[in-house]
């Protein structure tokens, strides 16, 4: 469990990463917090001719509010997250899913970007960007580009950053009077992926439900909107007649591929039991 | 009761030294004291003298050893279940930078003959020749098939990207049903896929069973896995061409086994072999074994005169290391209306992989579950079938509690369907089968023969400890609110301290004695020489412990040396619970004959009788009174430097050495009880495991907080069988989840806390009464969670029987899915 030889640079501006990626195209691999990348590498699963770190160029993280847009910069580990209170007020949902994501060592390591940018189907962030309408700040030499959270995951690990392009940072819209939010995931262990995750969001008034997202992970080859149960809840009082039409929606938005534990089927049961989990949680 | 300790809390265990024979500080004058009542090392938490030095990082592990000149092997693993090599093409990774030499299996065949694993006593039993490196064929994925040595492993490991391999696809047999009818033969020169068979019957056993007024019968399934050592397997082979001496450093549990084998299979006189055993971090039974590509590294280091180094990463620990546990079991129990156990009855199928593991075979496993099964219980009638096939997946051997897992889940679990069937509590089922506290020595229906076991105090003391009836009211009062919680009881019985009877009297060159040598230096401290090994269990902190009390030292005076053949006495090592009963009785043995040699100076010296003299508090003391007479730095530095004084033809015998081997029974049994406490979400098929007990008879407790932590570290490897790990084939014969993140073991944070409290039924056979505790957690575990998750779920009338217990079939029993 050597890694192939590689090179390695770690410029101190943006521009240096560009004319680097420029340089050896697909041969290079950004090294954020190395969270999924040096095990892979460790396993010759990749083998990259240079690794450039991203880690001394100023301006990647952080956390800021900008009017009513919380900015994260990509570099910005999951313990930051975890333990910010600005996220906390103005993204909350962040919150509930960070202590979510593996263990504290690795949440020490790893970045907010990297995750997205690995878009494993399984992890807690793509989800979470995905139910929040978060916009995904894309920077390449030609200068920035936004892109939706629900438009940048393509396919399995596959998302819309093009070459020479890296993420810059995450723009999320500030959480809003009477939003309730859910994070849910169901695992063997603390820390593992997902076997079926839930990031759930909605507007209570009363009794009744507006403006649902509910975004599945671990149930297909991106972070997956379940558009039929949220229907099904949307403008509705959240009783069980309606927690019962999402369940049975849910059978009709989920197409989950197995693990090499659960079946499809055994995840498509848990996401319906989920999905009245994390109704229960939004209006608690 | 809780027996739970806390860490930061282990200097506060320590006997004080003021407590405890303090030795005099420098400087002070040790004025006499009064006699008192001497206390002992043996039954005290004693914090072990090596745990500092790993926690500071300043152990050894074989790995942590530079050599000058040293090479790095890395071995071309077949990517195949099932294929003959065409072609091997080995020229272009040999011209890779840094790379020493590339072999195939044929080289290396000149260097280490192949060898089969089969014992005399296991009547039938049947493998074909193993090679270090597989010769044209691969019959499981990840068996190596050429070797090649580099400056470093990183160029290694670049140079196995160019060999060139050409393979052609051969049947693969992955399924044991498949392997046991014979329709594509692993090895045809065999006949047939069948590597041992026994069956066995009592005199009048159909017409007991069928005088029962009710047989329940269920089918179970163990899933195969693995033991997961921190530290993988490891080894370094040093051969010196001038002296034609081999010296290994081994991350072994078996010094002289392997010194044996080295010597044989290499060629070279076993005194000229020297196994060095650094620390070790973890076994469980994987590094007992004899590994081809371990075989092959010694045999790279004589062909290339120079030392050779392989480390298996996990990758490769996980394809390579021993696999346990692959059962298919159907088990019968009758019994009375009243709730008498009359017999059981088995059908075990096992497979084992392609190969029979080295030297003590893969028919233990199998051939323990027939001994085993029904063992806590007093019925007379018993039949038992067992198969043990071969299939394409990685070999299987011996992991911690051999067989024991799957014997008492299939016995508690028919036990606890019985108690369920009858409408009877399955506490008081047991409490009406189990063995009689009085009934030994007792021979069991399988022809084990136990000496003292305690199966109603530990039922009576686990029912007290756990609150059985309260919790039963609780899950009750629970289960009306939509919670369902269930309570597994399992009681077992477990081989520790075995005799020849396990693998010498099969011809196995294993030692069942084993042996210390006690050496008192000039300066009064003692030096222990054991040839039980240390796995990070704590085996030197027990001996360290031991041996203070038998020569009358305080602890802080005694050093304990383990893992080299050059030093310490012949013996087998750390397996089957048997590195404290039987290496603890040598030290005792050798630790009281030098405490009598020592009296024999100090009364030459003092010239008085020696039974007037004792040893305590690092002094030869007046027996009556107390009141020093010697210290024993006096008595080192005459018997060494002025034995001139001493009478003509006395001569001071300052070191000495002990053996002990158990004989009057094959094994010396142990007994315990364990439950479960979980909570089964029945909306998700998740299991929440709350709390576990055990009760545990291991005779003499010489530290209960080793002893605790054996068990409960057990417990957890217990609690990874039921719930999480098993190793996962592919119908070609590929391992799906090799690597950590895919295949899960426990993690502290999903472990219940467990208590742990003893009977102590000390053995007779020994004066120091210990018997083994290592592997009595992970025996009973797997069938107390069993049993407690089918508890949960009895309201539901839905059972589990296929460990791990997923979530998956969870849900499947239950019907959602």
């Amino acid at each position: 469990m050597k890694p192939s030889a590689f090179a390695y640079a770690r410029p101190r501006a943006l521009e240096e990463a560009f004319a680097l990626l420029d340089k050896h195209g697909e041969n290079a691999k950004l090294l954020a917090g190395g969270q999924s990348l040096l095990a892979s590498l460790n396993m010759r699963l990749a083998a990259p001719e240079i690794l450039v770190d991203i880690g001394a160029i100023p301006g990647l993280d952080g956390i800021a509010v900008r009017g009513q847009t919380l900015v994260i910069g990509a570099r910005t580990t999951h313990r930051a997250i975890e333990r910010s209170e600005a996220v906390a007020k103005h993204a909350p949902l962040l919150a509930q899913a960070a202590p979510h994501i593996a263990h504290v060592a690795i949440r020490n390591a790893g970045t907010l970007g990297g995750s997205l940018a690995m878009a494993d189907p399984a992890a807690e962030w793509p989800a979470c960007c995905v139910a929040l309408q978060a916009t995904i700040v894309v920077t390449s030499k030609k200068g920035e580009r936004r892109v939706a959270a629900t438009d940048f995951f393509k396919d399995l690990y596959t998302t819309a950053l093009g070459a020479g392009e890296l993420i810059t940072a995450v723009e999320i819209p500030c959480v809003e009077k009477g939003e309730r939010h859910a994070f849910l995931e169901l695992v063997r262990r603390r820390g593992d992926y997902a076997i079926v995750g839930l990031a759930a969001r909605a507007r209570l008034k009363g009794k009744t439900l507006s403006g649902v997202q509910l975004v599945y992970l671990g149930v297909g080859v991106t972070p997956v909107q379940a558009k039929g149960a949220m229907a099904a809840l949307e403008g509705k009082t959240a009783d069980d007649a309606a927690i019962r039409a999402a369940q049975d929606a849910i059978a009709r938005d989920l197409e989950p591929n197995a693990d090499i534990y659960t079946s499809a089927e055994a995840k498509r049961h848990l996401a319906r039991v989920l999905v009245a989990r994390a109704v229960a949680a939004l209006v608690g | 009761m809780n027996d739970r300790i806390d860490p930061h809390r282990l200097d506060a265990l320590a006997p004080q030294a003021s407590e405890v024979e303090a030795p005099p500080k420098p400087g002070t004058t040790k004025t006499a004291k009064p006699a008192k009542t001497q206390v002992g090392y043996v039954g005290q938490s004693v914090p072990r003298a090596n745990a500092k030095r790993l926690l500071q990082g300043r152990g050894a592990y074989t790995d942590d050893l530079k050599f000058p000149r040293l090479a790095h092997v890395v071995f071309f693993r077949s990517p195949h279940a099932h294929a003959r090599l065409k072609k091997l093409d080995l020229s272009r990774a040999a011209r890779q930078p840094g790379v020493i030499a590339a072999f195939d299996g044929r080289a290396i065949a000149d260097y280490c003959t192949p060898w089969v694993a089969v014992l005399g006593h296991l009547k039938g039993i049947k493998s074909p020749p193993q090679y270090a490196v597989a010769i044209d064929r691969a019959c499981w994925q990840g068996e190596a098939v050429a070797a090649i040595v580099a400056e470093t492993r990183a160029q290694a490991e670049d140079a196995l990207g160019h060999v060139v391999a050409e393979w052609e696809e051969l049947p693969v047999v992955t399924d044991m049903e498949d392997a046991l009818a014979n329709r594509t033969v692993i090895h045809p020169e065999l006949g047939d896929n069948i590597c041992f068979a026994r069956s066995f019957e009592t005199e009048g056993f159909d017409a007991a069973m069928k005088k029962a007024d009710l047989v329940v019968e269920e089918t179970y399934g163990f899933g195969r896995h693995t033991g997961v050592t921190m530290e993988s397997r490891v080894i370094l082979a040093d051969y010196n061409a001038a002296e034609h001496s081999l010296t290994v450093y081994h991350a072994t549990q078996a010094p002289h086994m392997m010194q044996d084998i080295f010597s044989r299979h290499l060629n070279i006189p076993e005194a000229n072999v020297r196994v060095i055993c650094k620390d070790v971090g973890g076994s469980f039974g994987i590094k007992v074994h004899v590994y081809p590509d371990e075989m092959a590294t010694a045999a790279l280091s004589v062909m290339l005169r120079r030392p050779v180094k392989f480390v298996a990463d996990r990758l490769e620990s996980f394809l390579t290391d021993i696999h346990a546990r692959e059962h298919k079991a159907t088990v019968r129990l009758a019994c009375m209306k009243d709730g008498t156990i009359v017999g059981f009855d088995l059908d075990d199928l096992t497979a084992i992989g392609p190969y029979s593991v080295y030297p003590r075979t893969s028919g233990i496993e199998g051939n323990q579950v027939v001994n085993l099964t029904g063992g806590p219980y007093a019925h007379k009638a018993y039949r038992a079938k067992m198969n043990v096939v071969f299939t394409n997946k990685n070999v299987t051997c011996q992991y911690r509690a051999v067989g024991h897992p799957i014997a008492v889940a299939l016995t508690e679990a028919i036990v606890d369907l019985a108690a369920q069937k009858l409408g009877m509590d399955p506490a008081e089922f047991r409490r009406k089968n189990l063995i009689a506290d009085d009934a030994y020595p007792y021979s069991f229906p399988s022809g084990l023969k136990f000496e003292k076991l305690s199966h109603h105090q530990c039922l009576d003391k686990l029912l007290a400890l756990m609150d059985y009836t309260g919790l039963r009211a609780e899950q009750a009062a629970l289960r009306k609110q939509g919670i369902h919680r269930g309570i597994g009881l399992a009681a077992m019985i477990e081989v520790t301290n075995p005799s020849p009877a396990f693998y010498g009297v099969g011809g196995a060159r294993i030692s069942a004695q084993d042996g210390a040598t006690v050496r008192l230096e000039p300066t009064g401290m003692v030096t222990c020489l054991v040839s039980v090994t240390e796995q990070g269990q704590g085996t030197e902190g027990v001996f360290t412990q031991v041996c203070a009390d038998a020569v009358g030292v305080s602890i802080d005076k005694v050093r304990v040396i383990t893992g080299d053949t050059g030093v310490t006495p012949y013996g087998g090592g750390t397996w089957a619970s048997r590195g404290a009963g039987i290496g603890g009785e040598a030290v005792l043995q050798a630790g009281k004959a030098l405490r009598a040699n020592i009296l024999d100076i100090a009364a030459a010296v003092l010239q008085v009788d020696r039974a007037t003299l004792d040893v305590r508090a690092n002094s030869v003391v007046d027996k009556a009174s107390g009141e020093e007479r010697l210290p024993l730095a006096e008595v080192g530095r005459i018997g060494y430097f002025r034995p001139d004084t001493l009478p003509m033809k006395f001569q001071a015998e300052l070191t000495v050495t002990r053996h002990y081997t158990p004989r009057e029974y094959g094994f010396t049994f142990t007994n315990g009880i364990q439950a479960s406490y979980v909570e089964v979400d029945t909306d998700t098929g998740f299991v929440k495991l709350l709390r576990h007990w055990c009760v545990e008879d291991c005779g003499t407790v010489i530290n209960p907080l080793l002893v605790d932590e054996q068990i409960r570290g057990g417990i957890v490897q217990g609690i990874g069988a039921a719930m999480l790990e098993e190793c996962l084939y592919s119908a070609e014969g590929q391992l799906l989840n090799g690597s950590l993140a895919d295949y899960l073991v426990p993690m502290t944070g999903d472990t219940p806390d467990i208590e742990i409290a003893h009977v102590s039924t000390p053995t007779r056979q020994s004066e120091l009464g210990a018997k083994g505790v290592g592997e009595a957690g992970t025996a009973g575990a797997p069938g107390a969670v069993m049993n407690a998750i089918n508890d949960a779920l009895a309201p539901f009338d839905a059972r589990v029987r296929v460990q791990p217990f997923t979530p998956e079939r969870i849900l499947k029993a239950l019907g959602k899915i």
